[in-house]
């Protein structure tokens, strides 16, 4: 198969953006799938990478909390202490803002399609439920570049509650929002907090254009799905 | 900036003090003063300085030693260890009554920020929670008499700390002073709109802080003022600071 070269085009950001990068030029696309835990994001992931290569695009795949310097440092940082909301925000934010100028900005500059294993929505949308203002949390992350193409896998959060305990045998705190104080019983709060969760993707769906697939249904279906709107849009662009 | 919500029981509410200015114009010295006095008065006092929250400081400092901060993720990460210790300290002893002095307040990252080219409007946005002083303090000072006040017996300047990752100057201390001469510039610009309240800072030390002290009796509330002034007895055994 023929890899269809993407055209350059001028860098665009949700907010301000980032100084020195502001009339940067890009010929990569980038590609964001977001989705709770339990989503199967990752899977899906991989599966779109191996096609995506096998096609000839050279490929980046990143991801939230992952930054060399600093995502290290989330962890510790909360196994120390219990951050505050803001202070929790703001870590989440310079973690990616750190991926973003040295990872994916620069990949996209030099044409790799960029996969992104959720982006800003996640890191909205947790400050949103945790009470901090929306505007306060969608301008921070003015300094993003926009996403050619978003997918959001929508999964009923009891499906998830059992996927997530299958795989990891228990439940992470802060996906469960227990830093919240939700309810006691932790089944209660996964589910309140997944519901939550799921209702400001539903906001930002309008806003940012977001794709939402139907994470319910089997995997192989899933991609079908995904990879059929993936390479439409990279055959198109 | 959001102002504060104003508690209607005046004894709870908490007065926030800032200094602000360049290195070498004598703030913490002024705030150093400024905090051994209202001690002395009895009164409950709380100091916090720029850039250091257990939790984020380190993580700075490993960036900064590798140079691998830019300046967006260097802004936010000040804003993390700001947010730390707003959300930990300030806010809450602000609620309790507090006297708290800042050592360096959003206005620090107002200058720095937006002279490492970050958009000044959204780096007020990022520090849009934080409550609006009682009173700024802005310590007006000379670049030449500051820079001599920082570089006597330094031979070496840090790399952040002299504004080498702005590539304004091979020189450290040529990039110093045109970083600082930067910052400067902002914070001139900051001072009517933002309601500084300007100190020359060429002045004796004694003397600037007798007209710091006469400002912050304007600004705490009347029992405090009281106290201060002798006019009501201190009560020391419930009136200690944190520390």
């Amino acid at each position: 198969m023929l890899v269809h070269r993407a055209d350059p085009k001028p860098i665009e950001f949700y907010g301000e953006g980032i100084p020195n990068l502001k009339d940067a030029e890009i010929k990569g696309r980038l590609i964001v799938i977001e989705g709770p835990d339990g989503s199967g994001r990752s899977t899906q992931i991989q599966s779109i990478i191996t096609k995506l290569e096998s096609d000839g695009h050279a490929v980046v795949n990143t991801g939230l909390k992952r930054s060399e310097l600093i995502g290290q440092g989330i962890l510790e940082a909360k196994q120390k202490l219990p951050l505050g909301k803001k202070t929790l925000t703001l870590f989440y934010a310079a973690d990616f803002v750190e991926q973003l100028e040295h990872k994916i900005i620069p990949a996209l500059q030099a044409g790799y399609v960029v996969l992104a294993d959720r982006y800003i929505y996640t890191l909205i949308a947790r400050s949103i439920v945790r009470g901090l203002s929306s505007r306060w949390s969608h301008d921070l992350f003015g300094f993003a570049p926009k996403a050619d193409l978003v997918f959001y896998l929508d999964v009923e959060p009891n499906e998830l509650f059992h996927r997530v305990f299958q795989k990891y045998g228990s439940l992470d705190y802060y996906e469960s929002g227990a830093d919240i104080g939700l309810s006691d019983d932790l089944y209660e709060s996964f589910i309140a907090y997944q519901q939550k969760m799921a209702r400001e993707f539903s906001v930002m769906a309008k806003q940012y254009g977001m794709i939402r697939v139907d994470g319910n249904k089997p995997i192989p279906e899933v991609n079908v799905t995904l990879q059929e709107k993936i390479d439409s849009f990279l055959n198109s662009s | 900036m959001r102002a504060r919500n104003h508690s209607t029981d005046e004894s709870t509410k908490g007065i926030l003090i800032v200094v602000e200015g360049i290195d070498g114009s004598g703030k913490s010295t002024q705030l150093h003063l400024l905090d051994k006095w209202l001690r002395s008065k009895g009164l409950l006092v709380f100091t916090t300085e720029w850039n250091s929250s257990e939790v984020v400081k380190e993580i700075t400092s490993k960036g900064k030693k590798k140079a691998l901060l830019t300046p967006t993720t260097f802004s936010i990460l000040h804003a993390t260890d700001f947010a730390d210790r707003y959300e930990r300290n300030i806010a809450p002893l602000l609620r309790a009554g507090y006297i708290v002095l800042a050592d360096r307040y959003v206005y620090t990252a107002f200058a720095r920020d937006v002279v490492r080219g970050c958009s000044p409007h959204w780096v007020r946005k990022v520090y849009g929670f934080a409550a609006k002083p009682d009173i700024t303090f802005y310590f007006q000072v000379p670049i030449d008499i500051a820079i001599n006040r920082i570089l006597v017996g330094r031979p070496k300047l840090k790399y952040y700390e002299a504004g080498m990752d702005l590539n304004l100057s091979n020189d450290p201390f040529e990039s110093y002073r045109i970083f600082q001469a930067k910052i400067i510039d902002e914070y001139e610009s900051m001072v009517e709109h933002e309601d500084f309240t300007v100190i020359d800072a060429t002045q004796d030390i004694e003397q600037q802080q007798m007209t710091v002290r006469q400002k912050v009796l304007q600004v705490l509330p009347r029992t405090l003022a009281n106290r201060v002034n002798g006019t009501t007895p201190v009560a020391p055994p419930q009136a200690v600071g944190l520390d």
